[in-house]
Formats: C-alpha cells, sequence, structure tokens
C-alpha cells in the first residue's frame, strides 16, 4: 500500500484527534469471505463474483489531527463518502478501529454513540438534508432539540449559529423558500449549533453554483479561523481541495492513495489516478514562487578584492546573459548583466557591482502565489530573481520555466 | 376430489362463539362505547351549530366557494329529512375510522420498520380488501349481534387496509438523507420516528386516512343492512320498496356527505391558505424581531 504520510511541515505538532487504522467496509451478506478474498489479493470484481459483496473502503489507515481541515478526495465510487460516514457510524465498518480521542468508535455502545453524535461530531450534507416540515431556526436547532436541550436555550443558540454562518432575520421562513446557497447556510448552522468539536461535510458545497460556492468555501475557512475545529470535508473538486484543505486524502477504489499538504500532493503525486486529478486545477494557483525557482544562474558573491573581470569571466563560462550577486550569508544584494557589469569597469567605478545593479528588477517573495507574479515574469527581460522572507536567494524564474511549470496541467 | 371450506369456517366461528364469549363482549364493549359516544354527541348538537361548524371547516381548510357549498348542500340533506340519518352515518364513519387508525397506525409504523412484519401482514391486508364486503357481514352479526357495533367492526376491517398500507409506505419513502440527518445529530430511533419520518410521511399517512373515511363511508351503507343505522336504511328501505325517489334521497344524501370529507380530510395532508388562514395566519407568520437586527 502506497501511500506518503507524515510531512515535516508546519501543523504536524498538532495532536492527533481521528486515528483511523486498518477499516474495512465491505457491503454485501458474505464480509468475512470477502476480507479474506481481499487480503488473498483478489481484485473488486474478482470478490464480487465470488460473494456478490463490494468493497467500499480497503484498509485505510490514516491520522486527522485536530483543528484542521482534511479533505478526503476522489471520484465517485472511490469510497470517500463512505469513509467519512464510518468516522460517526452511519455506516457501520466491517472491521478496523476508528477512534476518536482515544475512544473506538467502532465499538462503543449504542448509547454512547448516540451521546457522541450529540456532543461531539455533526455532519453537513451535499442535498441540504434540511426537515421540510421545520422553519430555519427549528432545522438549525434539531441537534439540540433531540439533544434534550430546552426550547428557550436551544433557539438561543440556534440563532446565534445562524448569525455566525450569516443568516440573520429568516428565522421563521420556510426551508423551500431558501436559495441553495442559504439552504446550505442553514445546513452549516445546524451543524455548528451543538459546538461540536469534529464537523464532517460530504460534498458540502458541490450542489451550489461556482461562485456561492467560492464564498461558501471562505466562510467555512473564516469560521475555522474563528473557531478552529477538526473538519473533515469529503469533495471530488481538486480546485476546491487545494483552497481550502491544510491536507488532503486521495481514495481510489475504496483505497487511500496518498495523504499529504496540498504541495505534496501536487509535487509528489503518487501515482497517475492523482495526478489525472490537476488536469483541470489552475496551476498557478497551487504553486508558490519558491516552487519554481530554481538555481540555474550564476551566482557570484560580493567580497573584497575581487574584481568584476572575475565575474565576467564566470558569465563567459557559462554562457550567461546576467549575474545574481549575493552576500556571504547568501542574501540577495543586486543583479547585474554582462552590459551593465562591462560599462561600469570601463568607467572605473569604485564598487564594481553595486553601479551595475539593473535597475527595475525586484525580487519576489518565495511565499507569492504564482498566479500573482505571471505578470512581472512574463514583462521582466530577465529571468526575476526569488528570496525567502529573510532575504536570502532560492533561485530565479525564468519564462521558459514559466511555461514548462504552466503546462504540466495541460 | 372436493374441499370444504365453508364447513370448516362455520365450526371456526362457532368454536370461537364457543370459546371467546367474553373476548367478544369486551371487543364490543369497547366499540359501542366509542361509537355511541360519538353518537350521541352528534345526535344532540343541533342542526344549525353542526351546519355552522361544517361551514367553517370548509372555510378554513378549502376555501369560500366550498364554503357555499357545504352550506347549500346540508340545507338540502336536512330538507329532505335526512340530517339526523346522516348524523348517524357519520358518527358510524368516525366511529370506525377512529378504531381503524388505532389500529392501523402502529400496525402501519411496524411494517415500516420491519421488513417480516411487512411480509406477514400485506397478504391480510390484500385479502381484507379484496373479500366482498358483504361477507364481513355474517361473521360480525353472528359474533356481535346486529345494530352499530357490529356495523363498526365490519367498517373497520373493510376500510383500515389504506391507512395500514399509505403508513407504511409513508415512512418507507422518507428520503435516506433525512434519515441520515437525523441520525448524524444523534436521535434515537423513537425521536427517529416522531420527529423525521412521521411529519414526512404525514402527506402520505394523510391520504391513507382519507381513503379509509371514504372505504368506511360505502360500508357503512351496506352495514345497514345488520342494523347498523343511518342513510343506509334509507337507501335499504327504497331498495326493498323499490321506491326510486326514497333510494335516489338517501344516495344523494351519501354522496354530499362524501364529498364533503373528501374536500375536508383531503386538505389535512397539505398546506392550504383558505380565506381563514389569509385572514389569521399572517400575523402568526411574521417574523418576531431577532436580536441581532435590533
Amino acid at each position: 500500500m502506497a501511500y506518503a504520510t507524515e510531512s515535516d511541515l508546519p501543523g504536524n505538532d498538532r495532536p492527533v484527534k481521528i486515528s483511523i487504522r486498518n477499516v474495512f467496509k465491505v457491503f454485501g451478506d458474505r464480509p468475512e469471505k470477502a476480507i479474506e478474498l481481499l487480503k488473498a489479493g483478489r481484485t473488486k470484481s474478482e470478490i464480487h463474483a465470488a460473494t456478490g459483496c463490494t468493497i467500499g473502503v480497503k484498509d485505510a489507515s490514516f491520522d486527522i489531527r485536530a483543528g484542521e481541515i482534511f479533505v478526503i478526495m476522489g471520484l465517485s465510487g472511490s469510497g470517500k463518502s463512505t469513509m467519512l460516514r464510518l468516522i460517526n457510524r452511519l455506516i457501520e465498518p466491517t472491521s478496523g478501529s476508528i477512534e476518536i480521542e482515544g475512544r473506538d468508535v467502532a465499538r462503543m455502545p449504542r448509547s454512547e454513540l448516540i451521546a457522541l453524535r450529540r456532543r461531539d461530531i455533526s455532519m453537513v450534507f451535499q442535498s441540504f438534508a434540511l426537515l421540510p416540515n421545520r422553519t430555519v431556526i427549528d432545522n438549525a436547532a434539531f441537534g439540540l432539540e433531540v439533544a434534550g436541550i430546552g426550547e428557550e436555550e436551544r433557539r438561543q443558540r440556534a440563532r446565534a449559529a445562524l448569525k455566525a454562518v450569516g443568516l440573520d432575520g429568516h428565522d421563521h421562513s420556510r426551508i423551500d423558500q431558501l436559495s441553495g446557497g442559504m439552504k446550505q447556510r442553514v445546513g452549516l448552522a445546524r451543524a455548528l449549533a451543538n459546538e461540536p468539536t469534529v464537523l464532517l461535510m460530504d460534498e458540502a458545497f458541490s450542489a451550489l453554483d461556482p461562485l456561492i460556492r467560492t464564498e461558501m468555501q471562505d466562510e467555512l475557512v473564516r469560521l475555522q479561523a474563528e473557531h478552529s475545529r477538526t473538519i473533515v470535508f469529503v469533495s471530488h473538486d481538486l480546485d476546491e481541495a487545494m483552497r481550502i484543505g491544510d491536507r488532503i486524502c486521495i481514495m481510489q477504489n475504496g483505497e487511500v492513495v496518498q495523504v499529504g499538504t496540498p504541495d505534496e500532493i501536487v509535487l509528489k503525486p503518487a501515482n497517475d489516478y492523482v495526478r489525472s486529478f490537476f488536469r483541470n486545477v489552475d496551476v498557478s494557483q497551487v504553486f508558490r514562487a519558491g516552487d519554481v525557482a530554481r538555481k540555474t544562474q550564476v551566482t557570484i558573491i560580493e567580497r573584497q578584492g575581487v574584481s568584476a573581470a572575475a565575474a565576467l569571466e564566470r558569465m563567459d563560462h557559462h554562457d550567461r546573459d546576467v549575474a545574481i550577486i549575493l552576500g556571504r550569508d547568501k542574501r540577495y544584494h543586486g543583479m547585474v548583466s554582462r552590459n551593465s557589469l562591462i560599462q561600469t569597469n570601463r568607467e572605473g567605478a569604485s564598487d564594481p557591482y553595486r553601479q551595475a545593479f539593473l535597475a527595475g528588477i525586484e525580487p519576489i517573495s518565495a511565499s507569492e502565489s504564482l498566479s500573482n507574479v505571471l505578470g512581472r515574469v512574463a514583462a521582466s527581460a530577465f529571468p526575476v530573481p526569488v528570496v525567502d522572507e529573510a532575504n536570502r536567494y532560492l533561485g530565479s524564474i525564468s519564462k521558459s520555466a514559466l511555461l514548462e511549470t504552466l503546462d504540466r496541467s495541460a | 376430489m372436493t374441499f370444504d371450506i365453508g364447513d370448516g369456517v362455520d365450526s371456526a366461528v362457532n368454536y370461537i362463539l364457543d370459546n371467546f364469549a367474553p373476548l367478544l363482549d369486551m371487543i364490543a364493549a369497547a366499540i359501542g362505547t366509542v361509537t355511541n359516544s360519538i353518537q350521541a354527541t352528534l345526535l344532540a348538537t343541533p342542526m344549525v351549530l353542526g351546519l355552522t361548524i361544517f361551514v367553517l371547516l370548509s372555510l378554513w381548510r378549502v376555501g369560500l366557494g366550498f364554503a357555499v357549498f357545504t352550506a347549500l348542500s346540508l340545507w338540502l340533506v336536512e330538507h329532505m329529512g335526512l340530517w339526523s340519518a346522516m348524523m348517524e352515518t357519520l358518527s358510524l364513519v368516525l366511529a370506525s375510522t377512529l378504531v381503524a387508525m388505532v389500529i392501523g397506525l402502529p400496525l402501519g409504523i411496524a411494517m415500516a420498520r420491519n421488513d417480516r412484519v411487512a411480509t406477514a401482514v400485506r397478504p391480510v391486508l390484500d385479502l381484507m380488501q379484496t373479500m366482498p364486503a358483504f361477507v364481513y357481514l355474517i361473521p360480525a352479526a353472528m359474533f356481535f349481534g346486529l345494530g352499530a357495533v357490529p356495523g363498526t367492526i365490519a367498517t373497520v376491517i373493510f376500510s383500515m387496509p389504506p391507512v395500514v398500507r399509505l403508513t407504511n409506505l409513508g415512512i418507507r419513502q422518507v428520503h435516506a438523507e433525512f434519515i441520515e440527518a437525523g441520525n448524524a445529530f444523534g436521535c434515537t430511533a423513537t425521536q427517529l420516528l416522531f420527529k423525521v419520518q412521521l411529519p414526512n410521511a404525514m402527506p402520505s399517512i394523510m391520504a391513507g386516512i382519507n381513503q379509509t373515511i371514504m372505504l368506511s363511508l360505502s360500508m357503512v351503507v351496506i352495514a345497514s343492512m345488520i342494523g347498523a343505522g343511518g342513510i343506509g336504511n334509507t337507501v335499504l328501505t327504497g331498495i326493498q320498496r323499490l321506491d326510486v325517489g326514497t333510494g335516489f334521497e338517501g344516495g344523494i344524501a351519501v354522496v354530499i356527505l362524501a364529498v364533503i370529507l373528501d374536500r375536508i380530510t383531503q386538505s389535512l395532508g397539505k398546506e392550504r391558505a383558505g380565506l381563514w388562514r389569509a385572514l389569521f395566519r399572517r400575523q402568526a407568520q411574521q417574523p418576531l424581531a431577532s436580536p441581532a437586527t435590533a
């Protein structure tokens, strides 16, 4: 089973909230037989022919950390929605353990499970699943009502939740009077009203039109910034996953193929299936300047007593028109061209490099998204240098490197 | 080779009569209490008050036009001298519908929640519905004698299947996503039934109750043959004397009652903005001033 985990990026020090280990889900009457065959290496279709069972999830193991937005992604039939429903046991796992803060959801008694669903986990559905016989506020208060909270308090809390998702003043509207975006705000308010620590979202924004979808994604990120919850978000849309996900889990045919940050998924896709997701993705949104910068330019370290002649010599040797001038600490000082260097040298300048620096070349910050720097790279006559937050030189982005990167999505 | 099923049924009925008399008496007493108290109430209600209640119900649930129809048609019934006969019939309909609901709703819910119950009950319902209505009159009369009680019992048996079937169907047809939402927010099985399944199955259940009322109305007329009373008696008299006029008057009264009951009960399953609603619900629908907007 090939999947990459445990990256070294920030956020890894967060405690594990949900721990999923060796989870299988087999739909059908003979799950034991199916798992036996599965472990013997038979394919899904062979198992279906032999037992009539279908494999929903096959040997899934991963951790979801507290406070992150964890996106489970895959095509339809990849088992992503099943995986989500295993977390709050709307679907019973066939084997394996799903621990939320150390308590195994798969094995807890029914009463404990109901208490967990009322207190800690709530869910948002693709089709909203709002009850049509209830008003907006009674829908938002549904979870609290089920938990036995008094009318006065639950209305108050539901109203606060509706306000938090930006839906004031529709308390007594009927559900069928609302637009799709408003409906999903009610769905979100219903899920937030009991202040859960885990929020499960099943393609929550897929039924909305693109503009509203983006708005709701921003809303979710804003809510997350205000009050951090562990969000497990199922999506089939990589753009959405990249936009909101702290980490992404990619599923294929019921198997977890790769788990990683958006960068890791894009830069090191585990297989062709993962790669196929990028076909429609705007790479310039995904990549940052630092990802594209290459150290193919000539760099010259500025030292006392090193003349411009030595620099020209190296530029000739590497057949380059420009060179990057750095300090001993690798900090970026400036960029010179062959012509500017010859010019200042001929004039007998006191400082051979400083006066030869090309005007109008400003280094780009590595964290800048590629889409923001496209114009500058395209307009510049020379490759544009990229620096990190400490002004250290990381490399340059040339036009050809840029085109090559953008072409990767095609 | 021939089997004599009829003989078997006869001896079964005799066996029940001999051995279960106390049980039959209890059933008769219970149903008699329901039927008689409804009948007494309706017959004690003055015609004008009864008519007013019907007109107001029509106005509230259906609309102004139907309220006018109700007023005129009931006035016609009164002038044919059939008002109290119609009230008797109505009380039989209400009593048997009530009993059918008390038995039928839980049975329908049980069918929806358990496939085995559904498989077992379905052929019984088929039998109840397809057996010619007259056949129920014989055992009903044998077990419970003549009068309103056997009439009600025969009517219950004949009219119960729709409410059972449509309760079952309504609950089964509640969208899976509503059930998932209910479960995801921590509903117990009972909460799921009362907060999610029944409210969403309501249109279907109300259609079932409507059908049960209509079937019981048709059966109550037939049940006059075992002395159930009401408009059925008028129709029966018309048949026995070959008196077309009397029979027609009885028929008209039945049709009028049927139309009024049908329209009013149909409207219970759905939201209907009648004049009454338009006048009195508007204030209630105005949103309360929320602290957020203040």
